[in-house]
């Protein structure tokens, strides 16, 4: 790689896109499943839980990238490890103070942003052998691909399963068969197997629209 | 130096560890004082919810000072009474439940919280035990006969969701008010039990499925915690 390269050419631009499609970490490479089952009750955790992912992966990219030619060998996960569990402790303590209820819906969920493969996943294979920029904009770009799959995740579960969005109400109260109408809420949406029929039916119209990932 | 030396290996993890240490020591301190803020929200939010009240709190605009009007508003008077059941200086807000209940009996001080709603008392107790995978607590009320509960409100640290949790959904915690803590003159809380094992009365609720031993565990907790009251309750019903 050229010195001069403009920091949004071509190549980093794709870095940060491709996990939205062709790379995307959940729906492609089936990674970070776990939580995604966890945390897509509402919206609104599933929003913090993606953004927590996504400065994590992107700042321990950056971070390892930059110490890549100093990390002995030896320990070389430890390393990995070690940064990228601090930035998840520096993340659940800020969540902590300022968003104290959210903090407290997403529970162990957090600290376990660590066991997280994206995150070492997009360290070992890209962070070691790239230079910081695009290392930061590969790890921002895998953090909101996951992201963006919690979210339609959680935008169904919620609206279904709770008739509501971002705790304000979709479906009005009277529609209720319990205020006199016909409705009522799928329970089964805010139970962890619809995430996992969810997560099959975005795999499912993603691999349709797109037949490149359609293996052969 | 050579990367792959043993003496750079070493320096390198004690280097990386004094510096993360560091990090995280400044954000710990850092953040402190707006944690600490918001579990004392917490704390009286859930004071204020076993007397059914702050129930709309998530319509307000800002929930800090919904809550703190509120808990002026309602609760009236708060203090740790001794084992004798006698009111006792001290801060009760702050006092470290955990910390009395290891003590010994005859030395708990413990704290009594006053909900004045237009002239009705209740008296709020907080209640600690131990859960099936970590600490379980709460806050119950009981009106002023000490016998009859008022509402309750519980939390977990890290029940099974969906199971255990269940302690803190109000399904459970509605299911306490009006029922009695002494059975014919003789103190036995409220036992949570196996529905079907024995049929509900005044003095017992439905205990969760599938989570029989985090209901257990909570009916202890009652028993254990509110039987330090038992003189306390005495001496009020002298009084009244």
């Amino acid at each position: 790689m050229s010195q001069k390269e403009s920091l949004f050419s071509e190549k980093n631009i794709k870095l940060f896109t491709d996990p939205f499609n062709n790379g995307n970490p959940i729906t492609v490479l089936v990674l970070g499943i776990c939580s995604a089952l966890a945390v897509t009750v509402k919206l609104q955790p599933a929003i913090v839980m993606g953004l927590s992912v996504t400065i994590v992966t992107g700042f321990s990219s950056y971070i390892i990238s930059l110490l890549r030619n100093t990390i002995p060998n030896r320990i070389r996960i430890i390393v990995q490890l070690v940064v990228a569990a601090s930035l998840v402790i520096l993340v659940d303590q800020i969540l902590k103070a300022y968003v104290y209820e959210v903090s407290k819906q997403l529970s162990v969920f957090v600290g376990l942003i660590i066991t997280n493969c994206i995150i070492m996943g997009r360290i070992e294979a890209f962070a070691l052998g790239n230079k910081p920029w695009p290392s930061l904009i590969d790890g921002l770009g895998n953090g909101a691909g996951y992201g963006m799959i919690l979210v339609i995740v959680a935008f169904f579960r919620e609206l279904l399963g709770s008739g509501t969005l971002f705790g304000l109400r979709i479906v009005p109260e009277s529609f209720y068969v319990k205020a006199g109408g016909f409705y009522e809420n799928n329970g089964m949406m805010v139970l962890p197997p619809a995430a996992l029929i969810l997560l099959g039916v975005i795999i499912w119209i993603h691999r349709s629209v797109n037949k490149k990932l359609v293996e052969k | 130096m050579n990367r792959d030396s043993n003496v750079y290996t070493v320096l390198y993890a004690a280097v990386l560890v004094v510096v993360v240490a560091a990090v995280l020591a400044v954000a710990a301190g850092a953040l402190k004082e707006p944690q600490e803020r918001n579990r004392e929200i917490e704390k009286k939010m859930n004071i204020l919810m076993s007397v059914g009240k702050a129930s709309d709190v998530n319509q307000a605009d800002d929930k800090n000072t919904y809550i703190e009007n509120e808990y002026k508003k309602y609760i009236v008077e708060a203090f740790l009474v001794n084992a004798n059941g006698v009111k006792t200086e001290g801060d009760a807000f702050n006092a470290d439940l955990k910390a009395e209940l290891k003590k010994a009996e005859k030395e708990r001080l413990l704290p009594v919280f006053i909900c004045n709603d237009n002239g009705t008392r209740q008296y709020i107790i907080p209640v600690r035990g131990a859960g099936l995978w970590g600490a379980i607590w709460g806050y119950i009320s009981l009106k002023d006969d000490f016998n009859t509960v008022y509402g309750a409100v519980f939390d977990h640290a890290g029940e099974t969701p969906g199971l255990g949790a269940e302690i803190a959904e109000s399904d459970f915690q509605k299911q306490f008010s009006g029922k009695q803590i002494y059975r014919d003159g003789k103190f036995i809380a409220v036992e949570v039990i196996k529905n079907g094992s024995a049929p509900l009365n005044d003095y017992s609720v439905d205990g969760i499925t599938g989570g029989t031993l985090t209901s257990k565990a909570v009916g202890k907790m009652l028993f254990d915690c509110l039987s330090n009251y038992t003189n306390f309750f005495d001496v009020q019903k002298q009084n009244n």
